[in-house]
Order: C-alpha cells, then sequence, then structure tokens
C-alpha cells in the first residue's frame, strides 16, 4: 500500500477496526499506569491505605510487601544485608515480572512510560531527525555502571538520579525540583535522542528487560502472511528491531516476538489494521498459516 | 611507499574493529558517568545538621546503601514527624527520611512504629527500647540568649524532655550578676539524650538556644589513652598508687608563702 506512508500512523488500522479497535491496548496501558499510581494515591489523598510506600518498596493491604528487585540489588552490592521483609517483596516482583513479562513494567508500569511516550509524539510532530542513538546495549553498559558505583560508595547509587523513582515518589510524597529530570528525559528523547531514555539508556528497563528471557507473555506475528508492509507497526514500536524476527521470518521461524527488549505494550497489535500480531504465550509457535493447512488436512 | 600504508589504513577485520570502536565509546561513555555519579554519592553522605534520621537509623555512611527510600516509615509515623527529602537545597539524600526537631520533633513512641515499617533494616530492628535512639544529642548552644542562662526561669526545655531530669538536669551555679539569686542552667547528658528534638522544638526564643545536632558535632570524644583517676580508683576500690611519698614543698626565700601580688578587689 504505497499511500500507506502518507496516510498517518495507524489510520489505516482506525479505518478498519474503528477509533478504539485500533487503540484497545493504547488505551488499557494508560489506566493500568493510572490505576497502579492511583492506589498509591488513594492512601495519602483520601485516607484509604490500600497500598502505603512507593515503587521502591511498598505494603498492600499491610500483608503483601512488594520491593523492586534492582534497588534491592544495588543496596545487596553496597554491603547492605537487607532484611526478609525487602527480600520476600523482591523476590515476589521478581518472580512476577519473570514469569508475565519483564519490560510489562517499562510500558504498563513505569510512570516516566507516558512522559517519554509524550516526548515521541512532540518529536514526531516536530518532524525532528532521529538525533543521537547509542546503542541499545548501552543500557546494559549503564546497569553495570550504576552496580559497580553502588558498590564503590556504599550507596544505592542511581536512586540519587533515577528519574523513575523520582516522579513516582515525587508524585505521592511531594516532588520538589525532581521534575527537572522529568523535564530532562522529555527534553532529551525530544530534541536529542529519538526513544532514547527508554529504548537506549534506562538501567531500570535494562534490569527487567534480564528478567523477560524466559517470561511466558509474547506478541506473535501470527499472520504474518496478512503483512502488506505498512510499515506502521515499526513505527509505532518503541523497540522496532524486535520485530523483524518475527514477522519477516518465514516457514519454521516462529512468528513470536522473543526479543528481551520488547515491552508487550501491545501498539503492534492496535496499529495493525490486518490484524497481523496479537498477544500470546511463549510455546504458542503456529502462525495462521498453519491453522489454515490443519483446517484443511482435516 | 604503498607497501606498509595499505595495511595499516584498511584493517583486516572492519568488523571487529568497529565493534572495539563501539565498546570503547560506551564503557568510556559510563565511566565519566559513574565518575559523576560517584561524586554525587559521596558527596550526599554529608547530611545537613538541621536533618535528624529516624530512630535507629543506620550511620549515614551505611543508611544510604540500605534506605531504599520508599517512605514507609513516614506513614507509619503517627505525629507526620517524618517527611521524605524532596530534591533540591540543601537537604538530604533525595527520597530519603529524616525529621526537623525544630518543626515537628519525634514524639518517641514506645512501639517505634517507625523502624517496624522499615522493610530493608536501614532502620535497626535491634532497637527495642525508644530510650536508647540516638537521633542526635541536644546541646545548649547558646548560653548568652539562653533565658534560663539570663538568670531566668524559663525552664521549658527541661520540663518538655521525656527524660527529664535525666537528659537535661537544671544545674543551680550562682548569679554573680545580681550576686544573689541562683542561675539554673540547662545541662544536657548525653548518655540520656535521644535527640528526640522536644527541647528544641519548644525553646521560647525566636531562634532556639538548644539545639539537637548529630552526634558528630555535639559530641567530643576523649583521647584513648586519657584514664579519670576518680574512676579508676572506686573501680580498684582504693589508690591506685598505694603509699605516695608526699615530698616536702620547696619555696623560694625563707620558706613562708607569700603571694606575688596582692589582688586589690580580693577582699576575704
Amino acid at each position: 500500500m504505497s499511500t500507506g506512508a502518507a496516510m498517518r500512523v495507524g489510520a489505516e488500522a482506525v479505518e478498519f477496526k474503528g477509533w478504539y479497535g485500533a487503540h484497545k491496548y493504547l488505551i488499557l496501558r494508560r489506566v493500568t499506569q493510572l490505576a497502579v499510581l492511583g492506589i498509591f494515591l488513594v492512601g495519602p489523598w483520601f485516607g484509604l491505605w490500600l497500598v502505603k510506600g512507593n515503587l521502591a518498596s511498598s505494603l498492600t493491604l499491610q500483608i503483601l510487601p512488594l520491593t523492586d528487585p534492582y534497588v534491592l540489588l544495588q543496596s545487596l552490592v553496597a554491603g547492605h544485608a537487607p532484611e526478609l521483609t525487602a527480600i520476600t517483596g523482591a523476590l515476589i516482583v521478581a518472580g512476577f515480572y519473570g514469569l508475565l513479562g519483564g519490560r510489562l513494567y517499562c510500558s504498563w508500569v513505569c510512570p516516566i512510560n507516558p512522559v517519554t511516550d509524550a516526548a515521541h509524539w512532540l518529536h514526531t510532530r516536530l518532524g525532528i531527525q532521529k538525533g543521537w542513538q547509542p546503542r541499545r546495549e548501552t543500557r546494559l553498559w549503564v546497569l553495570a555502571m550504576t552496580l559497580v558505583v553502588s558498590a564503590i560508595t556504599g550507596t544505592i547509587a542511581w536512586e540519587f538520579v533515577n528519574p523513575v523513582s523520582m516522579l513516582h515518589r515525587g508524585l505521592i510524597f511531594g516532588i520538589g525540583f525532581a521534575w527537572m529530570f522529568v523535564a530532562a528525559v522529555f527534553l532529551f528523547d525530544v530534541f536529542v535522542s529519538r526513544r532514547g531514555w527508554c529504548g537506549r539508556l534506562c538501567p531500570v528497563g535494562a534490569f527487567y528487560g534480564l528478567l523477560n528471557d524466559k517470561s511466558l507473555l509474547r506478541v506473535s506475528a501470527i499472520s504474518r502472511e496478512a503483512c502488506n508492509d505498512c510499515m506502521d507497526c515499526y513505527e509505532v514500536c518503541p523497540e522496532n528491531h524486535v520485530i523483524t524476527p518475527a514477522l519477516r521470518g518465514h516457514g519454521d521461524a516462529t512468528p513470536l516476538i522473543m526479543s528481551r527488549d520488547c515491552t508487550a505494550c501491545g501498539r503492534c497489535v492496535d496499529v495493525c489494521a490486518l490484524d497481523v500480531f496479537r498477544f500470546t504465550h511463549r510455546f504458542d509457535h503456529h502462525t495462521a498459516k498453519d491453522a489454515e493447512a490443519i483446517s484443511h488436512a482435516a | 611507499m604503498t607497501r606498509k600504508a595499505d595495511t595499516s589504513t584498511s584493517p583486516k577485520n572492519p568488523q571487529r574493529r568497529r565493534f572495539i570502536g563501539d565498546v570503547a565509546r560506551v564503557a568510556g561513555g559510563c565511566a565519566a558517568a559513574g565518575f559523576l555519579l560517584s561524586t554525587y554519592a559521596i558527596e550526599a553522605r554529608q547530611l545537613p545538621a538541621e536533618a535528624l534520621r529516624p530512630p535507629g537509623a543506620l550511620p549515614e555512611k551505611d543508611f544510604l546503601g540500605a534506605c531504599v527510600r520508599c517512605g514507609l516509615c513516614v506513614r507509619d509515623c503517627p505525629y507526620d514527624t517524618l517527611k521524605l527529602a524532596e530534591l533540591g537545597g540543601l537537604g538530604p539524600a533525595t527520597g530519603t527520611p529524616y525529621f526537623t526537631a525544630r518543626e515537628v520533633p519525634c514524639e518517641m513512641c514506645d512501639d517505634i512504629p517507625c523502624v517496624a515499617a522499615c522493610p530493608t533494616g536501614a532502620l535497626d530492628k535491634g532497637l527495642d527500647k525508644i530510650d536508647d535512639a540516638r537521633m542526635g544529642i541536644a546541646v545548649l548552644v547558646d548560653q548568652e540568649n539562653c533565658l534560663n542562662f539570663l538568670g531566668l526561669r524559663c525552664d521549658v526545655c527541661y520540663r518538655v524532655c521525656p527524660a527529664i531530669d535525666k537528659a537535661i538536669t537544671l544545674q543551680r551555679t550562682h548569679n554573680t550578676r545580681t550576686q544573689k539569686h541562683a542561675v539554673f542552667s540547662p545541662t544536657v547528658h548525653a548518655d540520656a539524650c535521644t535527640g528526640c528534638g522536644k527541647c528544641e522544638k519548644s525553646c521560647v526564643l525566636p531562634e532556639a538556644a538548644i539545639k539537637v545536632l548529630p552526634v558528630r558535632l555535639a559530641r567530643a570524644s576523649a583521647a584513648e589513652h586519657y584514664r579519670l583517676g576518680w574512676e579508676e580508683k572506686e573501680r580498684a576500690g582504693g589508690a591506685l598508687v598505694p603509699d605516695i611519698i608526699d615530698l616536702p614543698d620547696r619555696v623560694p626565700g625563707d620558706g613562708a608563702f607569700k603571694p606575688l601580688m596582692e589582688l586589690p578587689e580580693v577582699s576575704q
């Protein structure tokens, strides 16, 4: 479809599936992000203490401890032996994301995600060049750096500058000048580097990406035969290198997006007018073509 | 002429060269960022003197490696004493819990809910009696403005002290100004002071004359080899040196004592 490129990204999907159908996961994601923030806020705002604390560590309904495993890892290498509550909480969180999908944190929970999504929207509207594009593995180096600095200084080092926790904590406990770190990330993504923060530098995302290797929830290019090369999925995907192996694979190559960088945001599912993508689990290697073959055989 | 130049400008393995270049760039960048972050982290250890950590807080150096800045201690503080530091100004490390005695002091709850709430042990659960907390030490920093030192009976810091007569006592001395009254000087005893800050909070002066300072600022330390004779004597149950030899005092002249000069004001 040569006109696809001239149309606005996703216009075709809106035409085929309706506005809601073409934004289903985006809306779900915003609702989830707001809900996660909301359950932390109803305590301080309305005295309804469902959850106390913040994403670094929290206590739900006075019983369930949850702790960010990345923060606790820094604490460990800094030489602190944490108490059992924090360790239990970190194991629960790591287990949840490890099982379900590591980078679900990035696209469904992280408060910086709407910020960088907004930055990307503005970046596109302003038609800015993609700018500085460090390698995607850079975030793993940054992750390693934060652990080394934690070990050397004996502090939880990344928490001094982490815009993720600063924003989340700031919204719940008072933000001070932490909004500057958030604004810095926004400006960085708009003007300096397209999808630069979440896609290339953030060590929190890198950490949760490591938890993504074995997790169950996957996006599958199940109907890849139907793809008409409109490239809309590549346009909306924050980590668009993950699409190619699944979408462009032939024959026995799995249609599953197996890269640890996939945040399972579901934008590709939304934006595809031909419903090439859908959510499934990591053992579901079949394609629409297989299903067809089976039904023909039967 | 060309034989060597060719081999040096076109590497045998351009892929490898590019890879090494990329890695060097990333590693260099991360090292530079790491240096900055380390400097920031080390500077953050310098807790401002007005900021007091919650009871049971590990020493500042360890605290910053243990506190995940979740604010659960803040939430369980029934008096809204604790808050999380916001970024900016010269406050404590961003996101860490603290209180300012002059604003809201620690009420020293018996069950120490802040310590119970801490999931990581940054607030040490080993603290089971709030009287053992050492959030800081009260110091009467300005005797010249303290009303009690001026000879008045303010006594407020003494009266509000949760460890009255142990952490703060009133030492009675002679009022040299009026020559006939007493001065009741508030005196802090560090062995009983928890640093809760109630004295600082309630000092009636516009700027408190008594302030809770971090232990590092409030306290001197005796040299390791110092021994206090009277304590040693008590411990030993008698004089340490038996049969001390009392040599005759040698005075100049004929042996009779004469002061070097007469002080005019002194009338005996």
